[in-house]
């Protein structure tokens, strides 16, 4: 065991009035892989934009290589080698890989002021090779994957000498060839004495690279750990802060109602390939497949949102022509987008705003918004939905990733949609909350909705579907019951042309 | 709260003037500020729609121009006042559909649009007047921009309270102006949200259309002459206005009422710096500081805040 490289101790930060984090310490040594573990909203972001001096903190100290650290500046950091790799994507998609992995210390040429190209692309494509990817450091970053800007992301952060290394939910978008290339850089790193900071909600991520493990609850201090895969069950028990021992709720006892969509040789310009299936009353639909299969470009087809080449889509037996969103939301569609905060949400808006988005007409009178109204409305969902804010009228980019999420959802319920499309419904939010989103989804199929829940967790798409397409290509390649589908079957036909 | 800072501003602006004048703080002046302010506030109502859409109309002048033009082209040509200016008030608003259209439907930035609109509008002006600026208006006419009820409130100052009234609750309390404010917040997510982005888009342009060309009718009225030149820099004034009043460029935020101290922050400076007997040149530069000044407070408070 390594000495203590960092010491945090009695932080302390309050946010207009409310306690983001309460005495909260943290000890991380050289050559350990320490892992953070808390809900969204426990504080770990907080902590860590703490540690990285993009916030300071109202109390406590923090040590790190024996004095104490002031920042100044977030750029100071890698002074102290410090490195971080954000959740949030923090590159310039028009600058190229190169000029992002060197950004703001770009090797100069024989003139100072001017950048040696040559030498850049050089150091990042050597640095890309230690991550075994493959990628031009010539290319914009705009025209990447999200997996592959991931890896820029990490490469950006390796470039310099790292003592601390800090990975803010590194695998949420890779695949798993990807995230087993990530664990040896991880493993490599820790030989060479480099301490990691690892936030994951990925439990199985634990086992193969975590030697110790801090949990936070609404921001305290909860327990350390020496870490060992037994005590998995425990670590959730202190995260929820009760017993939580199943990951998904029990399904209510399920009847296949009457068909509500029927799809018929669906082809869009957008990959799509003489799609045809039928969704029922009641049902969660699970929509499988590796990235780039036309899962997403399925859900915004059928919403009305990408231009349909041919095909038929009927809903209650009857034909419908769908041009545009609005139109199929006055149909009964409801859309939960992958990407929240890229279309989902108005993140400078309050949460009332979000939540009554797409119902205002349920509220007007003559085209004016009855306020007490819509007040009211907007405070049952949050209460039912039991979402964490201020009030209806803090903004929802202050909101942690779970409730945004709720958010959303409480949008679609509130327009009481009918054929709900989720679009990767759980990314990105801690275990609490997904279960309280899977709940919602039995409630929901329950009370006679259509669910169709496109995902990439495997685990999900088995432990919540009633039955399962599995796509690849723009086609689908399989239609599997619940009880005879698995995950290597389901990877079989994913991968299948 | 931010409302507040800015009135604190203007009251403030207010007593020093009182002070330093002997002239500033008494009835007749004050009619006179709200009157000068009128048009300019009138033209930051319609800046604050498209603004708050997350759009820019910098076509607002050459829009006002071209209604006070035609307005009095037709009176010219026989035609009623009412008439005249209500055909006057739509071509404002089609004006402000084409804006819109060009925008929302062929996808052209608003800055570029409304840039090139401006010109071909401003163009088009001198083409119909030959540049020559056109006399000889109604009596009648001349009332809307220069008549006083009981000889001391403007009816312009009244068209103004009353629009600003209206467009308040619009942008505040109807479903339209919430969907403004959704497409300036985040496109994509009113577009997947059920709400009709082109329409709300073209629908704030032309509301900013038909209020530059009430602005355009009560200016020619006051002059009795509808020049080629008039509105120059509208879209300055009132752009500064609604910023100063608490919009953000990037759109999804914005009121009338702080609209409406911004425009009356600009006309207490002018008026008060004239009766200082500052003169023209000068008054740009004091309120560009302004500008500058009241925009600077805004970011500061933002930084404390977080």
């Amino acid at each position: 065991m390594g000495e203590v490289l960092l010491k945090a101790q009695g932080i302390c930060k309050a946010y207009s009035g409310i306690t983001v984090l309460d005495h909260v310490e943290l000890t991380v040594r050289k050559g350990e892989v320490h892992a953070l573990l808390g809900e969204n909203g426990a504080g770990k972001s907080t902590l860590m934009k703490i540690l990285t001096g993009i916030v300071k903190q109202d109390e406590g100290s923090i040590i790190y290589r024996g004095e104490p650290l002031w920042i100044h500046h977030p750029q100071e950091i890698q002074k102290y080698g410090i490195g971080i790799v954000y959740q949030e994507f923090n590159l310039l998609p028009d600058l190229t890989v190169a000029e992002n992995i060197f950004i703001g210390r770009e090797p100069e040429s024989r003139f100072r002021g001017f950048i040696n190209d040559r030498k850049m692309n050089r150091q990042a494509e050597e640095i890309l090779e230690q991550l075994h990817c493959r990628m031009d450091p010539t290319q914009k970053v705009s025209t990447l994957s999200v997996a592959q800007q991931q890896m820029v992301e990490i490469a950006k952060a390796l470039s310099y000498q790292c003592e601390l290394l800090i990975m803010d939910e590194p695998t949420a978008a890779l695949t798993e060839h990807e995230i087993q290339v990530l664990f040896s850089i991880i493993r490599q790193l820790r030989e060479e004495g480099v301490a990691i900071i690892y936030i994951s909600h990925r439990m199985s991520d634990l086992d193969a690279i975590v030697d110790t493990v801090s949990v936070l609850r609404d921001g305290h201090f909860i327990a350390k750990h020496r870490y060992k895969p037994e005590l998995k069950d425990q670590l959730i028990k202190e995260m929820v802060g009760r017993d939580l021992v199943q990951k998904y709720p029990p399904r209510p006892a399920y009847t296949r109602g009457e068909c509500t969509l029927r799809v018929q040789d669906l082809c869009t310009h957008k990959r799509l390939k003489h799609i045809s299936f039928e969704a029922y009353q009641g049902e969660i639909l699970g929509i499988a497949g590796l990235m780039g299969a036309g899962r997403t470009e399925l859900a915004r087809a059928l919403f009305g949102a990408d231009p349909i080449e041919k095909g038929e889509i009927q809903l209650y037996g009857k034909k419908q022509v769908i041009h545009s969103p609005s139109q199929a939301i006055r149909m009964g569609f409801g859309y939960v987008t992958e990407d929240r905060k890229r279309d989902g949400l108005m993140l400078e808006q309050s949460l009332k705003e979000n939540i009554l988005l797409s119902s205002y007409e349920r509220f007007s009178r003559l085209g004016m918004i009855q306020d007490g109204m819509a007040d009211k409305e907007a405070d049952s969902f949050i209460e039912m939905l039991r979402i964490r804010a201020a009030g209806r009228s803090q903004r929802v980019g202050r909101l942690s990733g779970g409730n945004q999420q709720k958010a959303v959802i409480a949008k679609w319920l509130c327009r009481r949609s009918r054929v709900l499309l989720l679009d990767e419904p759980t990314r990105g939010i801690d275990v609490g909350a997904k279960y309280e989103i899977y709940e919602w989804m039995y409630r929901l199929a329950e009370d006679g909705a259509t669910i169709l829940m496109i995902s990439s967790e495997l685990p999900e798409i088995l432990g919540m579907s009633d039955r399962i397409l599995v796509m690849s290509g723009g086609r689908i390649t399989a239609e599997l019951d619940a009880g005879e589908a698995d995950q290597n079957k389901i990877l079989k036909y994913a991968m299948s042309q | 709260m931010q409302k507040m800072c800015i009135l604190a501003g203007l009251v403030i602006l207010c007593c020093l003037f009182s002070v330093i004048t002997d002239n500033f703080l008494t009835a007749k002046n004050i009619m006179n500020i709200a009157l000068q302010t009128s048009i300019c506030a009138i033209v930051s109502i319609g800046m604050t729609y498209v603004i708050g859409g997350g759009g820019i109309d910098l076509s607002v002048g050459s829009v006002a121009a071209f209604c006070g033009m035609t307005g009095a082209l037709l009176m010219k040509a026989g035609f009623p006042i009412w008439l005249s200016v209500t055909a006057a008030v739509m071509i404002g608003g089609l004006l402000g559909i084409l804006n819109g259209f060009v925008i929302a439907v062929m996808g052209i930035a608003p800055f570029i649009a409304t840039l090139g609109m401006n010109s071909v509008i401003r163009g088009t002006v001198y083409v119909m007047t030959d540049g020559v600026p056109v006399t000889g208006l109604p009596k009648g006419f001349g009332k809307i921009g220069g008549g006083r009820i009981g000889g001391w409130l403007p009816y312009a100052v009244i068209i103004m309270a009353v629009i600003a009234v209206i467009m308040a609750v619009i942008l505040k309390k109807s479903h339209f102006g919430r969907n403004i404010f959704a497409v300036g917040s985040n496109e994509q997510t009113a577009y997947l949200s059920g709400v009709k982005v082109i329409h709300t888009k073209i629908g704030m342009y032309m509301t900013c259309g038909i209020l530059s060309a009430i602005a355009g009718i009560i200016l020619t009225s006051r002059l009795v002459t509808a020049a080629p030149t008039a509105g120059d820099a509208y879209e300055t004034d009132a752009i500064a206005a609604t910023v100063i009043g608490g919009a953000s460029l990037a759109g999804g935020s914005g009121s009338i009422s702080g609209t409406m101290i911004g425009a009356f922050i600009m006309g207490v400076l002018r008026n008060g710096l004239n009766l200082v007997g500052l003169n023209y040149f000068w008054q740009q530069i004091a309120i560009g500081f302004v500008i500058i000044i009241a925009v600077y407070i805004d970011v500061v408070r933002g930084k404390m805040k977080k």
